[in-house]
């Protein structure tokens, strides 16, 4: 690239693009700050509630130290103001306060045991329905007429709309309660130790087959459908017809002209979807027991553990918007047309 | 009725029409129902379907088929408040954006995308945890409208960047028509279709978060709606217990409902778009 070139891609593109991030990750995380307190319910006095149906009695003196004590541990101290600029002042530095229901374990510390299980599903998933949705989603819009391609329409026209709670539950009550093909629950055996053996790796696996397939299968069906229609439209333009009656093979039309170029749209939509899959894996967590950051939220909210919810928000919206960053900045080295102009 | 006939010649969307018919019949049937949802212990326990009981009776002493009537009308409720409230929003949101354009344009879009962006599902369940003691049908439905709009706004914002753009605009602006009048008179009619499906798959998604967020008992676990149904009958461990007649019907209904109201929004959006049109009769 030419030093000009450079300098209008910076301006008109990259410093955008980044001043928008600021400004996402500033509305998210000033959304997750103003919820608990405009909301009617006061998270203390719930805290002091649940401590008092578990039983434990306290003379009143010791109760108006807990209620001080646990109202600096949720921020709640001083002005709105001050409380948000001691929020950002803590996040900073990577401090998201600690766990309620595993006192005192920081939240940092228990999303980070949870996140690599998460991470190693959502990103086996994502790459397996990306890649495979738009291989077959290309090639079943490039031979719209064909048998199987309207029998795979018609699959994804019925496993689309399912939401990832019940399309999981499903599989559950077929694959591992009605046939028992696959474990109910857990991320592995009860007591197996985490080490590097083929057994341990094959229990994991196993463990993990069908939260991976909910969430491949759900994607697939979103991907196939959306690149068939792509490829649909891609098939109509004078060059791909140009080709056809030169001679090109089928083959060769397909992979070089007409997937690369709906392809395109596609890395868009990837990103654009980071949030519903995250989302989407979460609750798939949930159904299977499948011990990431999932279960560690559902864990949080049985226990009304706010400070952990709160945690794992704010992280998987920096996350989110970080993946998405990351993804718009590369496209353009994917996309020619997007890099000279 | 040419339409009606056309559409009818759709599968799906002779399908949809079916399913959703037999739902709207049920929602119905629940002003019918000669049991108190909210009571517990009014039949025998944990009976399998019989004559006197169709869908058989739950650990809570209720009858799954009258309670059925009450899930399926209530998530009715839940999704066409969601739906409705933020078609208003995503309509506005987009109309001006699309219309107004510049700074209007540019705060609306960098709104609905920060809302695209940020995991609804775990602000969702933020905002459920707070007002959980408050929670009722209209609060879910109305927290499910804030969130739910951002996408379709984008959507009719497209639509009316490109409408403003054509003739009849210009015309309508140097006839002196205002711009409120112009934006509804003139626009609505090509945004309508949108709007329509849009409203469908908004509904659709509440259904779904509404189930999940059950799941989780985030909500008033008293009002049954298709969620609450499937988390008592998880809590009974009715799968392990094998009281398939309990946890089956808030599965199958909703699995029922969740594909009639994708296949009615496909079918009709594909009939209004001649271009997809064309491609199926030339089929």
């Amino acid at each position: 690239m030419h030093e000009g070139k450079t300098m209008t891609f910076v301006k008109r593109y990259l410093i955008p693009r980044l001043i928008q991030y600021v400004l996402v990750i500033w509305v998210g995380i000033t959304v997750v700050f103003f919820i608990p307190r405009l909301t009617p319910n006061d998270p203390v006095m719930r805290m002091v509630d649940q401590m008092r149906a578990r039983g434990s009695t306290l003379e009143p003196g010791s109760m108006d130290g807990i209620i001080n004590d646990l109202t600096v541990m949720y921020g709640l101290e001083g002005s709105w103001t001050n409380q948000y600029v001691t929020f950002w002042g803590k996040l900073i530095h990577g401090d998201l306060g600690v766990s309620f229901f595993q006192f005192p374990a920081p939240v940092t510390d228990l999303i980070s045991t949870a996140l690599p299980w998460t991470l190693g599903l959502l990103l086996t998933t994502t790459a397996i329905s990306w890649i495979f949705g738009n291989i077959i989603g290309g090639i079943a819009g490039y031979y719209t007429r064909s048998n199987w391609s309207r029998t795979l329409d018609a699959v994804a026209m019925v496993i689309r709309p399912l939401p990832y709670y019940i399309f999981a539950f499903m599989l559950l009550l077929l694959f591992a309660y009605h046939w028992r093909w696959f474990p109910v629950t857990g991320g592995a055996s009860l007591g197996a130790l985490p080490q590097f053996t083929w057994p341990y790796i094959q229990d994991v696996l196993r463990h993990s087959f069908l939260p991976g397939l909910s969430l491949a299968v759900l994607g697939m069906a979103v991907n196939f459908q959306i690149m068939k229609l792509l490829v649909q439209n891609v098939n109509a333009e004078d060059y791909v017809q140009y080709a056809r009656l030169g001679g090109v093979t089928d083959t060769r039309i397909v992979s070089k002209y007409v997937i690369r170029n709906a392809l395109l749209p596609q890395i868009t939509g990837l990103a654009l979807s980071f949030g519903q899959l995250f989302s989407g894996a979460l609750i798939t967590e949930i159904v299977y027991g499948y011990p990431g950051v999932g279960m560690l939220l559902y864990r949080a909210i049985i226990n009304g553990d706010y400070n952990l919810i709160m945690g794992i928000t704010i992280l998987s919206i920096f996350g989110i918007t970080t993946a998405m960053l990351i993804v718009d900045l590369a496209y353009p080295l994917l996309d020619p047309r997007v890099r000279y102009t | 009725m040419k339409i009606l006939r056309d559409l009818f010649k759709d599968y799906r969307f002779t399908f949809a029409f079916a399913v959703l018919v037999v739902i709207l019949i049920l929602a119905l049937l629940s002003f019918f129902s000669p049991y108190d949802p909210t009571l517990w212990h009014v039949v025998p326990r944990d009976l399998k379907p019989s004559t006197d009981h169709i869908l058989g009776t739950d650990s809570n002493g209720q009858d799954v088929f009258w309670q059925a009537t009450f899930a399926v009308r209530n998530s009715l409720i839940i999704s066409l408040i969601s739906g409705l409230v933020s078609r208003v929003i995503a309509i506005l949101v987009g109309m001006i954006a699309g219309y107004k354009g510049g700074t209007v344009d540019r705060v609306l879009m960098f709104i609905s995308d920060s809302l695209l962006v940020i995991p609804l599902f775990l602000i969702m369940v933020m905002l459920a945890m707070m007002v959980r003691a408050h929670m009722n049908l209209i609060v879910l439905g109305l927290m499910l409208s804030v969130f739910g709009w951002a996408w379709d706004a984008r959507l009719i914002r497209s639509v009316v960047l490109s409408l403003r753009e054509r003739e009849f605009t210009k015309t309508a602006m140097l006839s002196g028509t205002g711009t409120i009048e112009l934006v509804l008179k003139e626009y609505t009619p090509f945004t309508m279709p949108l709007i329509f499906s849009t409203l469908i798959n908004n509904m659709s998604w509440a259904i779904g978060l509404e189930m999940t967020l059950a799941i989780l008992g985030l909500v008033n676990l008293n009002i049954p709606t298709l969620g609450t149904m499937l988390n008592w009958a998880i809590a009974y461990h009715a799968i392990l217990l094998e009281r398939w007649w309990w946890i089956l019907t808030p599965v199958i209904l909703s699995l029922f409902m969740f594909i009639a109201l994708y296949w009615l929004s496909v079918s009709i959006s594909e009939y209004l778009d001649p271009r997809t049109r064309i491609q199926r009769v030339g089929e």
